[in-house]
């Protein structure tokens, strides 16, 4: 298997801990994962990006062009990307902040309100947990413990105290995929 | 549960040179291998070692000169502007003798150029990085797992040649994060140097020199050198092959690049080419004995790939010495290669 993750947003979204997150889920089931941030000039501020390659086998390239799922946060990132999942793939998206349906019908779109569900645990900020749960649900082979079990290394001993937080918002991002599926 | 941790390309380098018993760092600051500076600035006082931030990359490299002389086991990093700026430190190093790890996480040039990756520092690494007669070894890590442990082998090999040893990373690799598995090392304590300089005491007087004080002196030093790179070259050509079996085109390629071409080179194996992948680790001394082997396992056409103008093409010419037909792609100044653009080159040169 070879799954090409996109996950794209603006800055301060917490995309990079998104994508870090779902790479400790694919090392918890046992499989090979890169992860590559957007890098250069455009970091400071506007959009924020990382690819997320997992596979059973040992992998080649980090940077892709093309990707099996996309997981959009907002609309700048789901216009600019969508064109470049490959057909049949997975293309998620935040709802809450992306109004606008993504003009392709050869994809499995997947709607994740995620900053509403955030918004309605009271943390509007754990949004991309919510994401992350999701995608995970729609991707199939990354559990709920993988993820709870790699939330401890992604966020520093510091914020640990927002562990329960976050686990219950992966939780919900995980279930409002599986019961819409 | 898995003990792998995932970490950047730069932190991977830090872990590795921890793990081998470094305890000094002097450096000057420059993207993309901050994170880096950041690990050593963290770590090392918690290891009870000394993190220095220099005021160029001049007197840190100057720094790692007395450590080294001091025979403790240090290091100091860069990227392409601030690398060139070591040359003068590199030179002295091998000229003294000592042993020190210089890594180079390599943006593209020329001049000051952009944070953007390339491999553009291949050629200036692997023929010295300094004025003089004098070689660096020179590893070219392709992932994580591989920073980390060739962070460690270099440490080794300064050690056992008593000679600067060149890791060269670039922006890819630093930048990535890939799991990595700490335990494949053994946390080691640095060999004792008995020529180290530490303060005299009662014992005998001890000198290293950057410099001899005569011509024979020099002639003799220089012999020393070669019979030293002679031996290297002899004993640590490192190389990964692979798919090479009936291949009629062999692609070369080295650290990032390397990773990319491996998905190229799958996808032409899928449409039924004959192609290989050869990937060299050892940058200094190149793998010239692997690419023999090639050819005489019949391989009559090579393709080198690399993220700049045409450097390592340089080396798999000497190496093939004209008796196979060497085709290069590259393009430099911080083009970042897609798989795709790769195998449209396999297309091309594959018969």
């Amino acid at each position: 298997m070879l799954e090409e993750i996109l996950v794209a947003g603006f800055g301060g979204q917490g995309v990079m801990l998104l994508g870090q997150l779902l790479s400790y889920g694919a090392i918890y089931e046992g499989l090979e994962v890169t992860f590559f941030p957007s890098y250069g000039p455009e970091m400071r501020g506007g959009t924020a990006n990382c690819t997320v390659v997992i596979s059973d086998q040992r992998i080649g390239s980090p940077v892709r062009n093309r990707f099996t799922a996309l997981l959009a946060m907002n609309q700048a990132s789901l216009e600019r990307f969508s064109p470049f999942v490959k057909p049949g793939g997975i293309l998620a998206y935040n709802t809450t902040l992306i109004e606008a349906l993504p003009r392709r019908e050869d994809v499995r779109i997947i709607k994740i309100p995620a900053t509403q569900i955030a918004s309605d645990l009271g943390n509007p900020q754990t949004a991309n947990m919510v994401a992350a749960g999701g995608l995970a649900a729609a991707l199939g082979f990354i559990s709920l413990e993988a993820l709870f079990k790699g939330l401890y290394r992604v966020l520093p001993e510091h914020r640990h105290a927002l562990i329960s937080i976050n686990q219950e918002a992966i939780k919900r991002g995980m279930e409002c995929v599986s019961i819409s599926e | 549960m898995s003990t792998k941790i995932l970490m950047r390309g730069n932190e991977a380098v830090g872990e590795g040179a921890l793990r081998a018993g470094c305890r000094f760092f002097f450096g000057y600051p420059i993207t993309p291998q901050n994170e880096l500076f950041e690990f050593m600035a963290t770590r090392l006082p918690q290891c009870g070692g000394t993190f220095l931030q220099s005021e160029s990359e001049l007197a840190g490299i100057h720094m790692i000169l007395g450590a080294a002389a001091g025979g403790v086991r240090c290091m100091t990093s860069s990227s392409g502007p601030g690398f060139t700026l070591m040359g003068e430190g590199l030179t002295a190093l091998a000229a003294a003798r000592l042993p020190a790890v210089v890594v180079c996480v390599s943006r593209a040039g020329p001049g000051l150029g952009r944070i953007a990756s390339a491999q553009s520092d291949y050629r200036l690494s692997t023929r010295g990085g300094g004025h003089g007669d004098y070689q660096c070894i020179v590893l070219g890590p392709g992932s994580a797992q591989e920073l980390y442990e060739l962070t460690y082998l270099a440490f080794e090999l300064a050690d056992r040649y008593s000679t600067p040893v060149i890791v060269l990373s670039d922006a890819i690799l630093g930048q990535m994060m890939e799991p990595v598995e700490l335990d494949t090392l053994p946390v080691i304590d640095p060999p004792e140097k008995e020529w180290a300089v530490r303060g005299k005491g009662k014992n005998p007087r001890k000198v290293i020199k950057v410099a001899p004080h005569t011509d024979q002196e020099l002639v003799e030093w220089n012999r020393h050198l070669k019979k030293k790179y002679e031996l290297i070259r002899e004993k640590e050509q490192r190389y990964e092959a692979q798919d090479i079996d009936g291949a009629s085109l062999v692609v070369v390629a080295f650290g990032s690049t390397s990773r990319i071409a491996q998905d190229a080179v799958m996808q032409a194996r899928e449409e039924g080419l004959a192609v290989g992948l050869f990937r060299p680790i050892s940058l200094w001394p190149f793998p010239e004995k692997g690419m023999k082997e090639l050819r005489q396992a019949g391989i009559e056409r090579f393709l080198v790939v690399e993220a700049n103008n045409g450097q390592m093409i340089e080396d798999v010419r000497l190496a093939l010495c004209g008796s196979a037909e060497v085709i290069q792609y590259g393009v430099g100044g911080g083009h970042i290669f897609a798989p795709d653009e790769i195998y449209e080159q396999i297309k091309m040169a594959v018969r």
